[in-house]
């Protein structure tokens, strides 16, 4: 049996010279994503630390180098990452109106086995955790999707997917805030505004948010 | 604020950047800035600002500008044979213009980006905390998009004593021409083939012309870096990511924050410069290299721009 504090330790990974990431697992889990958010926060207060962004299970930390060895920034972060993390306080709970008539609905219920009707109902159940915002501005990884509507991406991404679509693909959904390419199943629709420009910040989600969908007609 | 210049043409796409909004990051917002921030700080340092004052940075192709006053303007990076009143200017040094002068470009002799620098700084739309134009979300800089013929810039007044003539030696300048980028090998290297690993540190790869500030697609031996589907993480600039059809993509300063393809390298922090020069067409290789040397290579550059410190 290995000791204890062996599962928790964090694999550092150089990205040049400046920069490391900090992997803390490597499976879709809330509380992997819990403790890269706070190991984030943790260690955006050191002076040392230019910028620390938490991934899934991960984060993404700039340093600077004159103040720092790696060695010694891998170090500091496997000392913040085996502190106790902070209880998981609940996120910003938004609930976010949505008109399923995406035009993926229906091959994606004939993929699943499902009616529409149960795709919908599927989708709306769980509260779903912001895991992390990036990507796009205003784009935010959402999850876990319930099992039975897990399904890979499209195969051939769209070129264009219009903003305020809400979609799936793995265990995640997400809307997306801007017209962009995607690969993501096209379900339904929302008016909710993620990318917020001239807000700051300029995103309606935060890690650690939660999110709820509920159906709604035209 | 006093206005400086009058865009008679804008050049094919000349925007206004400073060093960015990295904290904006968490938002999904790419961090921006002037692609090459070793010419964009050299320029500001030799008119006497601040390094992070915003300049223009203008790509493939110079603007024709028009100076409103006089100005200590300085021209830096990407030599794009810089003329005023039809006569050549000097680069990575400072000189006057009076008003009514003309700033033109006689075509591109090398490189991708000219940082133009006035003594003052530019002063735009603020966005996030940076005056760094962002074209997607149409903020920043000159309301947000490119300069266009009939614009005017305006710059803040100068703090300190305006001097002319100051200037980066030859020798000090960096070497562009040699389109190798020094390399530290990436979280998901090992991810690849062996033949892979040989192809991208030995092959000569070019520039796509589908390339832009987000980043470069980079045409060259497909690279196969199988495994799972990763989860998303942190991006920062310098990462060449292996999307599933094997042609890298080096990310550049309006990188997307998050994504999921294997990181392969991460360009050291002193061949971004160098990277930041390519234009589509261009021939670049990686030379792989130990960070300990990617950070003597960064301190070299900055005790450069240390000398144009008065």
């Amino acid at each position: 049996m290995p000791p204890q504090h062996s599962t928790v330790r964090v694999r550092v990974h150089p990205l040049g010279d400046t920069a490391v990431l900090a992997e803390l697992g490597t499976k879709l889990d809330t509380a992997l994503n819990t403790r890269a958010i706070a190991l984030a926060a943790a260690l955006k207060k050191r002076r040392d630390v230019r910028q620390a962004v938490a991934g899934h299970a991960s984060v993404t930390v700039h340093f600077d180098p004159d103040q720092i060895t790696h060695q010694a920034l891998a170090a500091a972060i496997n000392r913040l990452a085996t502190k106790r993390p902070p209880l998981d306080e609940p996120g910003r709970l938004h609930r976010i109106p949505v008109v399923y008539d995406g035009p993926d609905l229906y091959a994606v219920a004939l993929q699943l086995g499902l009616s529409t009707h149960q795709v919908i109902e599927l989708h709306g159940r769980p509260i779903y955790r912001v895991f992390l915002v990036g990507f796009v501005p205003g784009w935010a990884y959402l999850g876990p999707l319930p099992d039975e509507l897990a399904l890979p991406r499209r195969p051939v991404p769209r070129t264009q997917v219009p903003a305020g679509s809400v979609a799936i693909a793995g265990h995640q959904t997400g809307i997306y805030p801007l017209v962009s390419p995607g690969g993501w199943h096209l379900i339904g629709r929302t008016s909710v505004k993620l990318f917020l420009p001239d807000s700051d910040p300029p995103s309606l989600f935060r890690a650690g948010d939660r999110v709820k969908f509920f159906s709604v007609g035209e | 604020m006093t206005e400086v210049f009058r865009v008679i043409r804008p050049g094919l796409l000349t925007t206004i950047q400073d060093i960015g909004r990295p904290q904006a990051v968490a938002s999904g917002v790419p961090p921006g800035g002037a692609m090459d921030r070793f010419a964009h700080t050299a320029a500001n340092l030799i008119v006497g600002n601040d390094r992070g004052a915003a300049t223009l940075e203008c790509t493939l192709s110079g603007p024709h500008l028009v100076a409103e006053g006089p100005r200590l303007v300085a021209i830096a990076g990407a030599d794009f044979q810089p003329l005023v009143n039809g006569a050549a200017a000097p680069m990575w040094t400072g000189f006057f213009l009076s008003a009514g002068d003309q700033l033109t470009f006689g075509g591109r002799r090398a490189g991708a980006r000219a940082y133009i620098a006035v003594a003052g700084g530019i002063v735009a739309d603020r966005w996030l905390g940076s005056m760094s134009t962002n074209l997607m979300c149409a903020r920043g800089g000159m309301n947000g998009r490119a300069l266009v013929a009939g614009d005017v810039v305006s710059a803040g007044e100068p703090s300190g004593p305006l001097v002319a003539g100051r200037s980066l030696a030859d020798g000090l300048q960096p070497r562009y021409a040699d389109r190798i980028l020094h390399a530290i090998p990436g979280p998901h290297f090992t991810r690849l083939h062996v033949e892979s690993r040989e192809a991208l540190l030995g092959s000569t790869f070019t520039v796509s012309h589908d390339s832009n500030r987000m980043g470069y697609r980079l045409e060259g031996p497909p690279l196969e870096a199988p495994g799972d589907e990763l989860l998303s993480f942190g991006l920062v600039a310098g990462v060449v990511q292996v999307p599933a059809g094997g042609q890298p993509i080096l990310l550049m300063a309006d990188h997307q924050t998050a994504g999921g393809y294997p990181m392969v390298l991460t360009v050291a922090s002193a061949s971004i410069p160098v990277a930041a020069q390519l234009a589509p067409g261009d021939e670049v290789r990686f030379a792989e290299t130990p960070i300990d040397e990617a950070l003597r290579m960064r301190a070299a550059q900055r005790d450069v721009l240390d000398l144009l410190i008065s």
